[in-house]
């Protein structure tokens, strides 16, 4: 398998008032050709932010840094703003969380889905068009044709979004990052958005890189799972891993959140993570899950926490050695 | 897009009609017209004298039905004090006032949105407070000051520019300026605060995502969405224009509409007066509905409404 993305020690750091926000703390993945990557974690974990800066789109206060970052082989951290956008587009593309507003009012879908197109590629306007209708064909827009002339608040916020996912795949891009793409949208909808999106990766054999809170999503759609934490990655692997056997006492909490039809009895609490997410700003000691773990010991607040391998290839940021990490996780699948 | 230009044009014509019952009512709401045209020495019998010749005793409708009637065609009346036809009088004065408002509004125009975007591309800059520095002078500034400022420098210190008449194109660069330069701070202003709105936009965030040039995001995707409320603003302030800048036009002496308007108002003259205002308030008409246009083009959300 061919690599697309590969990111080591990416860093996100932001100048405040108050100090400085690490919102993404040396985190290191990796994308295969026609491979999709979960990144799970709750609101503020630093996905959104890993998204943007793999784009080149952070906030012109944020500062990046990475020790590896590379696009198909091309190293990215090197790259001036003009050959950034150059890439971006083209080899990259983003769906972004709010298909209400991620289009311009102003111009037709047609234009919007055209004008990547036209500044990337050597086509035609009439090239570009017919390469936006056979797209809009693709992401299950009936009448395609018609569509082009209309603007942006004549769709639904469904059909809006099958239009930004035709719009990422005009160029025909190598990697496709999708920050919650369905958060936005009707459960039903969802569904429907993620099984396409699913499948236009699979036909295209693109790497996907899929953003998301939501478990449920990540069970349908992942191959692997990187769970992010504070910043960090604190568990990565295989989706069937992740799933069988959280390491992370993170991600056991995670799991058992999710109410399962039929195993969790009807009037049952539904699980919690009790505490708060430590702030970011300044330096952080430790393990940044340590004062909502229930496994955690004194060490924790005090050791910095490397990332270890378990058999199999999964990794996790834990003190805990695999035996007690799996007699946790079984302890957790069967509370 | 066809039914909405309707609707403006309904709406527009509404509006004029309104218009032209208020500036027909404003001859009897200054008192007796009659009394006023015969002086103050007149006695009663040369008052009711006059009141049969001009039609004054006849119902009020069927003199608004007449005057109407006539104004369509074009025809005014003729002016008291000038003895002409009020429409000769009145055309005769346009073309300067026309010539005034257009390259001021060019002026402001041109001054005013480049400078908004700039601000607003460099919030709290150096080049944003020199604008914001501008906008305030602007404002501030009582106009006929500025305008006999400029004329003692241009005028009469450094002696490059006509300082009044409005024989040739250089007579229109001060007045240009200074009526312009009173227009410029709401345009800069709100193009600026469109720019800095719309540019933390999503679309922009997916125009960016999508690799294309800076100039493609500001121009093409930023500026047509952040203009969409400087066009009302600058339509209104155009109507301002047109409608004769009394000020400007009295100290470049230009005889325009507005010079035009000042006399007649001091010399009771109601016949171009009403014409005046019929017509200024047309103006204004006339540049909602184009502004209206405008806006519909510029956003296609507001075609539907």
């Amino acid at each position: 398998m061919s690599r697309i993305l590969e990111v080591e020690n990416l860093r996100v750091d932001i100048p405040l008032e108050s100090g400085t926000l690490h919102a993404v703390r040396d985190i290191s993945f990796h994308v295969d050709k026609g491979e999709t990557l979960c990144i799970v974690g709750e609101s503020g974990c630093g996905k959104s932010l890993t998204s943007l800066a793999l784009m080149g789109l952070l906030p012109t206060k944020a500062i990046r840094t990475a020790n590896r970052l590379t696009l198909g082989g091309r190293d990215l951290g090197t790259l001036n703003e003009t050959q950034m956008a150059d890439i971006r587009g083209s080899r990259m593309a983003m769906i972004f969380q709010e298909p209400m507003t991620s289009l311009n009012p102003a111009y037709t879908i047609g234009n919007q889905l055209a004008e990547a197109m036209l500044r990337h590629r050597k086509v035609n306007p009439n090239e570009a068009r017919e390469r936006a209708i056979y797209l809009l064909e693709k992401v299950g827009i009936t009448a395609a044709a018609s569509r082009l002339g209309q603007y942006p608040h004549q769709l639904s916020g469904g059909l809006r979004q099958r239009v930004m996912i035709a719009m990422a795949l005009m160029c025909g891009p190598d990697l496709i990052l999708a920050d919650e793409p369905t958060t936005a949208l009707d459960v039903t909808i969802q569904a429907q958005i993620l099984h396409l999106l699913a499948n236009l990766q699979k036909e295209f054999e693109m790497g996907l890189v899929l953003i998301t809170h939501d478990l449920g999503i990540v069970a349908r759609v992942a191959h692997r799972v990187a769970v992010m934490y504070a910043g960090q990655i604190v568990e990565e692997g295989t989706v069937e891993d992740i799933f069988r056997r959280p390491m992370h006492p993170y991600t056991q909490g995670l799991l058992r959140c999710i109410p399962i039809p039929g195993k969790t009895a009807r009037g049952a609490h539904l699980g919690s993570i009790p505490g708060m997410v430590p702030s970011l700003i300044g330096d952080l000691k430790g393990c940044a899950f340590a004062n909502r773990c229930p496994h955690a010991f004194s060490d924790c607040n005090t050791t910095d926490v490397a990332l270890r391998e378990a058999s199999g290839g999964q990794r996790y940021r834990c003190l805990l050695s695999q035996e007690a990490a799996e007699q946790n996780a079984r302890e957790a699948a069967t509370a | 897009m066809l039914v909405y230009t309707g609707k403006r044009l309904v709406l527009a014509l509404l509006v004029a009609f309104t218009i032209s019952v208020l500036s027909f009512s404003l001859l009897f709401l200054a008192g007796d017209p009659a009394a006023a045209i015969a002086g103050e020495t007149a006695t009663d019998q040369e008052i009711e004298r006059i009141r049969t010749m001009f039609g004054f005793d006849r119902p009020i409708w069927l003199q608004y039905l007449e005057w109407v009637g006539r104004a369509i065609q074009g025809d005014f009346g003729r002016s008291y004090y000038f003895g002409m036809p009020v429409t000769e009088l009145i055309l005769s004065r346009i073309p300067v006032t026309l010539t005034l408002a257009g390259s001021a509004m060019a002026f402001a125009l041109i001054l005013g949105i480049p400078m908004g975007v700039i601000a607003a591309l460099y919030p709290n800059s150096i080049i944003d407070r020199v604008a914001l520095t501008i906008a305030v002078c602007g404002q501030a500034l009582p106009s006929f000051w500025f305008a006999l400022m400029l004329i003692v420098l241009f005028g009469f210190m450094i002696p490059i520019l006509p300082p009044s008449g409005s024989e040739s194109w250089q007579h229109f660069i001060m007045p240009t300026v200074v009526l312009g330069y009173y227009a410029t701070p709401s345009l800069m202003r709100l193009t600026r605060t469109g720019m800095l709105e719309v540019l933390s936009a999503d679309y922009i965030r997916t125009a960016r995502a999508k690799g294309l040039f800076p100039r493609t995001v500001l121009f093409k995707h930023a500026l047509r969405n952040a203009v969409i409320p400087v066009v009302s603003v600058a339509a209104v302030e155009f109507g301002f224009m047109l409608g004769g800048s009394i000020v400007i036009e009295t100290v470049f002496a230009l005889h325009g509409t507005g010079y035009l308007a000042w006399e007649s108002i001091r010399r009771a003259d109601f016949p171009t007066v009403q014409a005046l205002i019929l017509v200024f308030s047309l103006f204004y008409v006339v540049l909602t509905f184009v502004s209206d246009l405008l806006n519909a083009w510029l956003d296609p959300r507001i075609r539907v409404a």
